[in-house]
């Protein structure tokens, strides 16, 4: 019964998906060819890497405001780290990545043990983080990285044309999907957002795992900067903001519930491919980037309130 | 003035479907105006259950209901309210950091114009509501500072205030001292005289036989009987109540009680008002914790488990010291807690049985690429098996299981560790005849393997049956301590006497 329920919750996002790229195909000649899809999926890298760590965050209960923000502290950092003291982009990457992490943690600390609500907590990092990207970066905008980094984000895989950053994306996905399905602090942090105190009283170190949840996410926050920088060329402080509402969205049109304790990180990754085939086709359609503002979050609304809609005709 | 004695309501073949169990099968009841309408019942009888339905509060009914020779359907709260059906639910409803008068009259304060709360239209309201069942508390007063019995008091007050013809009270008296009992009662008498119907559901005989007409007993969610109190005994009601024999209803088994394996030592703790606890817990005996609602024992064990803090005292386990900060210590050191409210801190609901069980001890279902499914079916199934739960997969949620089989995936998850102590909270609370016993086995079962077992439990036959000691706890504080040989020679009434702190001062004194 349980496993059949799950099922028709991914059905019905991959029904949206379907529903959407017929009817796009439709209204446009060009939708469906495969420089256009390839071309969807090379968009949508960046969002997807963002919304991965945003969902370990909320399947624990949680949110994280400040992805947006940590993307660029990581992107201004590692630019500095390139070009303005030449230090190797390997190196540079794993100090963006130590960064990312830093900032995770420390969001979660605050909420795990400082107890306060995460709403807070990232909000508040999410200015600081933007504050201290600003500041590092000092109205710069750094450009000029050298081709082995900018390989992850618009490279293709040596003798096919498969793009680099879309390897990379399913290949994290792949790791967190199995961390969060096969290692134990994986259904630590499902069970944290299923019930947190009967959690706690399992035994189990809840602050732990949330640290480690936030963590995650500061991690693919500042995996979703290298992308970005690479793939744009371009390091600025001002980059990713908003990202994080994108990434949310993506999660929640991918069934995952804000109160914890459900959802999949495929259901994520479809969710991402949803937002990314709206833009992608409302562009094709000519329509303006204003209007589409206001489409998405019609659709956004719309998903959510299909899946409220079938949780209650499961009761 | 309506005449006593005339029938008020009438429900007949009322069932009640609850996903996995029958929680009532047709069963029937009446009230009276003018009379207190017993039902009684063990725990899991379908008391609280029918109550629930005829005040509205559970609209998944069948059957019939007929309220001032009319028939109706018990659809909301707030409808049955406007018809005169109050209900005083056994875990009260106020909102403890607004005044007395604030809810008495919550969501339908006096107003002035334009929507203003005429507050000293309601203060005086409040103020007469209050002195017609002759309380002294304040109406001005924060709800929170007051004790157990007098919220009982501003929920009486707020029934009356809906002009109720009908009030239900779900066992009024679980959590009153003796003295707030008696007052309850002639406030009760008060209102019977005004032809005021009362349903009072309990399962304590010998105030059911002091302060009610007739009574119906239900027992498993089926309707059994009814009798005047006038024709009919405590020890009629009893087995009428229980269906069965009381010697087999607790399954005793005898073990020679070995070392202490957990011993507490002058424990304090300011939050909760336990002051200088010391107890021990030995292997294969049940050491019981009596005490009413509210007298600090579930606070006790939680401070122990590390589930909340607690400024002094010391823990041993095994006569070796330990320090317990976390859930996490206490597990580490072989302490397994079964908390009283299963439903919200021993169970993740929407989680299905595997997922809830093998939570515990995930490193039990390792494989060698992490968490294996397979391992953890087998294991859980053996689990499950051992102690009989009753549900058709392990896939299932532990929120469609019925009370019984619930509180038995809790004790499988922590059949997962090899614990030392086990402490079960209320564990029979809510959960059907049948099941109960089957717990008491299951403990019976631990303790002849040596575990050390420890039961909090507010019904007292019960603490009795199946403990070998027993410790009575009162306002924070171990009030008494009953050894097995004692166990034997005393009387129920001296227990809860203990238990309401009003033991023989004499006797106290002399020492």
């Amino acid at each position: 019964m349980e496993k059949k329920k799950i099922n028709i919750s991914s059905f019905t996002t991959v029904l949206v998906l379907l529903v959407l790229c017929v009817l796009l195909s439709i209204l446009s000649p060009i939708f469906l060819t495969g420089t256009n899809l390839v071309n969807i999926l090379q968009q949508v890298t960046v969002n997807a890497i963002l919304a991965l760590g945003m969902s370990v965050v909320i399947f624990t209960g949680g949110i994280d405001l400040s992805v947006g923000s940590i993307l660029a502290i990581v992107g201004v950092v590692m630019a500095k780290l390139m070009l303005g003291a030449g230090i190797n982009p390997v190196l540079a990457i794993l100090v963006g990545i130590v960064l990312g992490a830093a900032c995770g943690a420390i969001n979660g600390f605050l909420i795990a043990k400082c107890k306060l609500q995460p709403m807070i907590a990232t909000l508040g990092m999410m200015s600081i983080a933007r504050g201290a990207a600003l500041t590092i970066a000092n109205g710069q905008t750094f450009s000029g990285f050298e081709k082995r980094f900018r390989w992850i984000g618009s490279g293709v895989l040596p003798g096919t044309i498969i793009p680099v950053q879309i390897v990379f994306m399913l290949l994290l996905y792949l790791l967190v999907f199995y961390i969060l399905k096969y290692r134990k602090c994986g259904r630590y942090i499902y069970s944290i957002g299923g019930n947190e105190e009967a959690t706690r009283l399992s035994g189990i170190n809840i602050d732990r795992y949330k640290i480690l949840a936030y963590t995650i996410c500061g991690i693919t926050a500042a995996l979703a900067s290298v992308v970005l920088v690479s793939k744009l060329n371009s390091a600025q402080a001002v980059a990713g903001e908003g990202y994080e509402l994108d990434a949310i969205a993506s999660t929640v049109i991918g069934g995952a519930s804000l109160l914890g304790g459900f959802g999949s990180v495929w259901g994520t990754v479809i969710g991402a491919v949803i937002m990314g085939v709206i833009r992608n086709g409302l562009n094709l359609l000519n329509v303006t980037s204003y209007l589409q503002q206001l489409i998405i979050g019609i659709i956004i609304i719309i998903a959510v309130l299909m899946d409220s809609f079938k949780n209650n005709l499961n009761k | 003035m309506e005449r006593n004695g005339e029938r008020l309501v009438e429900m007949t073949d009322i069932t009640v479907e609850f996903p996995g169990v029958r929680a009532l099968d047709g069963v029937k009841f009446y009230a009276n105006r003018g009379e207190v309408h017993v039902l009684l019942g063990e725990n899991g009888a379908g008391k609280s259950t029918i109550m629930k339905v005829l005040a509205g509060v559970n609209k998944n009914y069948s059957g019939k209901v007929i309220y001032k020779g009319q028939e109706i359907i018990c659809s909301s709260i707030d409808e049955q309210r406007k018809r005169g059906v109050s209900i005083i639910f056994q875990e009260m409803n106020l909102l403890k950091n607004l005044t007395v008068a604030e809810n008495i009259f919550l969501g339908r304060q006096p107003q002035l114009k334009a929507g203003h709360i005429n507050w000293n239209s309601m203060y005086q309201k409040a103020r007469e509501l209050l002195d017609s069942i002759h309380s002294d508390i304040s109406e001005k007063v924060i709800v929170q500072s007051l004790s157990v019995g007098q919220m009982q008091m501003v929920e009486i007050a707020k029934a009356l205030s809906f002009d109720s013809d009908l009030i239900i009270m779900d066992e009024p008296t679980s959590a009153l001292t003796e003295k707030e009992v008696d007052a309850l009662f002639s406030i009760i008498e008060d209102l019977r005289k005004r032809g005021i119907a009362i349903v009072y559901i309990s399962h304590r005989l010998e105030e059911i036989m002091k302060i009610g007409d007739r009574i119906t007993i239900f027992r498993d969610g089926k309707y059994i009987t009814e009798k005047l109190v006038t024709e009919t005994n405590v020890d009629e009601l009893a087995s009428l109540m229980v269906g069965r024999e009381m010697t087999d209803y607790y399954p005793k088994v005898n073990v020679q009680p070995g070392e202490k394996v957990l011993e507490v030592r002058h424990l304090n703790q300011e939050r909760h008002k336990l002051k200088d606890i010391s107890f021990y817990a030995r292997a294969g005996e049940i050491t019981g914790f009596y005490g009413l609602m509210g007298a600090g024992r579930t606070e006790l064990v939680r401070a122990l488990f590390g589930a909340d803090k607690f400024e002094s005292g010391e823990i041993f386990v095994n006569d070796k010291q330990v320090k317990i900060k976390t859930c996490e210590d206490a597990k580490k050191h072989g302490i397994a807690l079964l908390t009283e409210d299963r439903k919200n801190q021993g169970l993740i609901l929407e989680f299905d049985l595997n997922q809830n069980i093998s939570l515990v001890n995930l490193q039990n279902i390792m494989g060698p690429f992490g968490l294996d499914s397979r391992k953890e079916t087998v294991n859980n199934k053996k689990l499950t098996q051992a102690i009989s739960v009753k549900t058709p997969s392990l896939k299932q949620k532990a929120k469609n299981l019925s009370g019984g089989n619930q509180q038995k995936v809790v004790i499988c998850k922590w059949l997962n560790v090899d614990f030392r102590v086990i402490i079960f909270d209320e564990p029979t609370r809510g959960i059907d005849v049948g099941a109960k016993v089957e717990i008491y086995k299951i403990m019976n079962r631990l303790k002849e393997e040596g575990k050390a077992i420890v039961v909090i439990s507010s019904e007292l036959t019960e603490c009795m049956g199946i403990s070998d000691r027993i410790y009575i706890m009162h306002e924070g504080r171990i009030t008494g301590c009953l050894e097995r040989e004692e166990m034997k020679n005393i009387k129920e009434d001296d227990i809860i006497k203990f238990a309401t702190g009003t033991y023989g001062t004499t006797e106290e004194e002399d020492k």
